[in-house]
């Protein structure tokens, strides 16, 4: 089956959301995790029985990261070139936070000293907050537009030196969008600890997730009114055929106030994304609560699901809005790879992300359980 | 024009990234296999010491996976942070293996590889050795796409440049999954992880019999290895990388540098075993010939030539020109003109857009380039001879070596008196480095030996870099290199803690370090 060029371009859309989605599930559960590490484990024991719910499958789920960004190089060349070496220091950040995990998973219990532990401990604890922030950072600034502009043979270029372009990424709209992403990850990490663990850390989980969860109602909450009336939003004037060859500077781009909640007015389903996010993350508080932490995962799931969709909607078409140059905008319609690649990416997810689904699942099936401080200490010299 | 400087530190960083990534990875592709091997003995016989042997091994992969993890996380984004043009222009057909590596084969090398540590209470003796061998399948299959987008970068198949998007596209996947290139190198760079394994088990178990600790232990483990060793160490000589070497321009000019064939000979071409390269006077001084050899290795045969440098050279002066040309064209399609005549004028001379590109090093325009600026491009478009000569020698003399102690390893293990040639023992201990210095050599002379090209003929590596600065690059660059030799130290230190441990490691109270606490007190009951 050969897929029109211009619906494969929007099924990437969707394809790239998906697997941020799956991302935020699977590894920002894991960083959610070794956010509260060091606070809801006091004990080493207790630590280690943290770690263990996400030992044996921090690794499989670090893949989302990867695989994401491998499929925006593949469907998105000229986005995964110039985000990411535009975000070079954020970019260097966030890989020098996620070193600190699988060295720390591994290594931590290798050793009996109590100083290693803790250090290691922190490590883990850097390596789960400071992404979850970042990466908020990074979607706030992509809705405020980011500095860079694409020359005649389309090379992206920034003002000047990065090192010092770190500051203005750290606006305050962005760091809001960071506490949001922190916020939602940390809660969608504690309600999986409240559900994999008894006792004395379930217990702080639940309190976790109670406080994260309103801290991720409110900060969105204060989000969409920032973006409704501080940010400007970026429209298409006109623009080649949505089924032409990729050509950035073929289109033009005016920024005014509120374009942002376009999609909104031309397509009135779009509202389901922010509902998703308020309702997921109230009903999880509320889940979490009442001692159902196996729903209330579902539904800050799909809280985050709604969240990012909602970023990601605002946005559409855009994916990296330009603030110096908005013509050189990338949109969905102008920054894909060749119709032949996306067709043979699009199959490559179709037939393996269903099969990455059904053994992640069976591997969680087999290491079903309540992790206990008992089994920590049966076990002692395999566990982590 | 371009900053040489800031181009320089891009290449240095990502050499350093690259390399200190691929000390990490040739263990684990070898030594899965191993773990599998030892565990299907395990599952087959019952035999606990079996069980042993796979969890102790594993936990050595462990400490080394966990920092290969690490470092390749920076890798995946390192095309996007550090080499963004490069990005933009070949994104359509280099990001597609790269992705597909992450869904088809990380995902299942990842997933499972943590069952593999932690699962061995929870899964059936057969779901286990299952695990074990998806992780291993998962973790070859990684090396299989990453090695089909590295062989695409040394001879790009199954794509064309399109000057309306400005980037190289994909024509045909199947041709860009089956290059013979990329073949080759999978080949050839597996069968290096399994020798890398082997030496390494090997070696340690060497350690072990030396010191007389865990006799039965060590001897199996040796077994298993030595076997497994002598079938990859063979391989990897057969099947040297070599083989892909003729096929294509970029690849010819690489084997031509490799060997300091200055000048095309009459088929066969003799081999020079040793001299001194000289890229001045493009002679090899001192120069000791086997005649002969150099066409059968090359070419796998007695008639075909392989090519000089200085006929090469020739040859892509001409390119050069054409290249200028290709590149008029291309501006003007660029700004617009969407005439047949303009297109097809491209189209037959596309194919030399590359070299025309090589100019940019010294011109805006290669437009505008002089004579002496082209005749500077064609003396940029082979690499320096010298290092990879020697880099090339040194590395084929440590797999022979290998080779060597291998075959004594398996010849004696098989007569059953390794345990008595305490000097091949002792050969193996102090060998335990000598695979990975061979890896990383062959990289160098796989990634040099494709220079100036980022990707062969097609991109320049200098025009592949992001907009950044050299500010930038040696914050970054210093900050891998600190962070990186920290993880290495610890890694080194829990390496050889445990190593040195052994299977007491594992606490079964059926090794050597427990054997003293056990006559004190009885071992829990397991």
């Amino acid at each position: 089956m050969i897929l029109d060029y211009e619906v494969l371009k929007f099924i990437w859309w969707a394809l790239v959301g998906i697997l941020l989605i799956g991302f935020a599930i699977a590894d920002g559960m894991d960083m959610g995790i070794g956010s509260l590490l060091p606070f809801v484990g006091k004990t080493d024991e207790e630590r280690r029985v943290i770690i263990n719910v996400v030992g044996p499958h921090w690794d499989g789920n670090q893949v989302w990261f990867i695989t994401a960004g491998g499929a925006i190089f593949a469907a998105w060349p000229a986005v995964y070139a110039a985000a990411f070496s535009g975000f070079y220091m954020a970019m260097l950040l966030v890989l020098f936070a996620l070193f600190f995990r699988p060295v720390g998973f591994d290594y931590r219990s290798k050793l009996g000293d109590a100083r290693w532990r803790k250090a290691w401990d922190w490590g883990l604890f850097i390596g789960g907050a400071v992404p979850s922030l970042i990466f908020g950072v990074a979607f706030g600034n992509l809705l405020q537009g980011v500095p860079f502009h694409l020359d005649e043979f389309l090379r992206a270029h920034y003002e000047g030196s990065l090192l010092t372009a770190l500051l203005p990424l750290l606006n305050p709209f962005a760091l809001l969008a960071g506490v949001l992403s922190f916020a939602m990850l940390t809660m969608h990490g504690a309600v999986w600890l409240q559900l994999r663990t008894d006792d004395v850390i379930a217990a702080r989980a639940r309190k976790a997730v109670a406080l994260m969860g309103v801290i991720t109602i409110a900060c969105f909450a204060l989000a969409g009114v920032w973006l409704t009336y501080g940010i400007d939003g970026y429209r298409i004037i006109t623009q080649p055929p949505l089924d032409a060859l990729p050509d950035p500077l073929g289109k033009e781009v005016e920024v005014v106030a509120g374009a942002w909640l376009d999609i909104y007015t031309t397509c009135p389903l779009a509202i389901i994304a922010p509902v998703l996010g308020f309702a997921g993350a109230l009903l999880t508080i509320l889940l979490s609560y009442i001692g159902r932490p196996g729903f209330g995962f579902v539904t800050s799931a799909l809280s985050m699901a709604g969240i990012i969709s909602t970023a990601g909607l605002s946005m559409f078409p855009f994916v990296l809005p330009s603030s110096t140059h908005p013509d050189s905008s990338l949109t969905l319609w102008d920054a894909p790879s060749s119709h032949l690649t996306l067709t043979v990416m699009f199959w490559a997810v179709v037939i393996f992300l269903p099969i990455v689904l059904a053994y992640t699942i069976w591997c969680y099936a087999r290491m079903w359980g309540k992790v206990t401080v008992q089994e920590i200490q049966e076990r002692s010299h395999s566990a982590y | 024009m371009i900053d040489e400087l800031f181009v320089d530190l891009s290449r240095l960083q990502f050499a350093v990234t690259a390399l200190y990534h691929f000390l990490f990875v040739p263990l684990t592709l070898g030594i899965v296999w191993v773990l599998f091997i030892m565990e299907s003995v395990y599952v087959m016989t019952g035999k606990e010491i079996y069980k042993d042997m796979t969890r102790f091994w594993g936990k050595l992969f462990g400490i080394n996976f966990a920092i290969g993890v690490t470092t390749g996380l920076t890798m995946e984004f390192e095309f996007g942070t550090n080499w963004s043009y490069y990005s933009h222009y070949v994104g359509d057909v280099f990001g597609a293996p790269l992705a597909i590596e992450g869904l088809m084969a990380f995902f299942l090398e990842s997933t499972f590889v943590g069952l593999f540590f932690l699962g061995w209470d929870k899964l059936s003796k057969r779901q286990h050795l299952a695990v074990t061998f998806l992780a291993a399948l998962g973790s070859n299959l990684s090396a299989l796409w990453i090695l089909v987008a590295n062989g695409w970068m040394q001879l790009p198949l199954g794509s064309e440049f399109s000057p309306e998007t400005m980037r190289m596209e994909m024509t045909n996947f199947a041709d860009v999954v089956l290059s013979p290139v990329a073949q080759a190198k999978f080949i050839h760079t597996v069968a290096a992880g399994y020798v890398t394994a082997s030496m390494f088990v090997m070696g340690i178990s060497s350690y072990y019999m030396l010191k007389g600790r865990d006799l039965a232990f060590a001897k199996r483990s040796f077994s298993v290895a030595t076997g497994f060793g002598l079938a990859a160490v063979l391989a990897v000589i057969v099947l040297g990388d070599e083989s892909g070497y003729v096929l294509g321009h970029a690849q010819e000019t690489k084997l031509a540098a490799i060997e300091a064939e200055y000048h095309t000979e009459e088929a066969p071409a003799a081999f020079t075993v040793i001299g001194l390269p000289n890229d001045e006077t493009m002679e090899v001084d001192y120069a000791l010939k086997v005649p002969y050899v150099m066409g059968l290795i090359a070419t796998r045969s007695v008639d075909k030539e392989v090519k000089g440098l200085t006929d090469i050279l020739k040859e892509n002066e001409t390119r050069i020109r054409n290249g200028i040309t290709a590149y008029e064209y291309l501006l003007k399609i660029r700004q617009g003109d969407k005439s047949e005549e303009t297109r097809e004028a491209f189209d037959s001379l596309k194919e030399d857009l590359g070299f025309g590109l090589l100019l940019k090093r010294y011109v805006e325009n290669p437009v505008d380039a002089s004579e002496e600026q082209i005749k500077m491009a064609a003396k940029d478009s082979i690499p320096p001879v010298a290092p990879l000569f020697w880099s090339f020698r040194i590395m084929v003399a440590l797999g022979f070596y290998m080779l060597l102690v291998t075959v004594l390893a398996f010849y004696y293990n098989a007569k059953r008196v390794i345990a008595e040639k305490k000097w091949l023992l002792r050969a193996l201990v102090l060998g335990i480095p000598v695979p990975w210095l061979a890896c990383e050599l062959g990289w160098f002379i796989a990634e040099y030996g494709r220079q100036p090209w980022a990707i062969g003929e097609v991109l320049p590596t200098f025009l592949g870099t992001s907009s950044l600065t050299s500010g930038d690059l040696i914050f970054s660059l210093i900050g891998f290199v600190l962070f990186y030799t920290f993880l290495l130290i610890v890694e080194m230190f829990l390496m050889f803690k445990f190593a040195r441990l052994g299977p007491s490691a594992l606490h079964t109270g059926r090794y050597h370090f427990e054997q003293d606490a056990k006559a004190v007190k009885p071992a829990p009951a397991e």
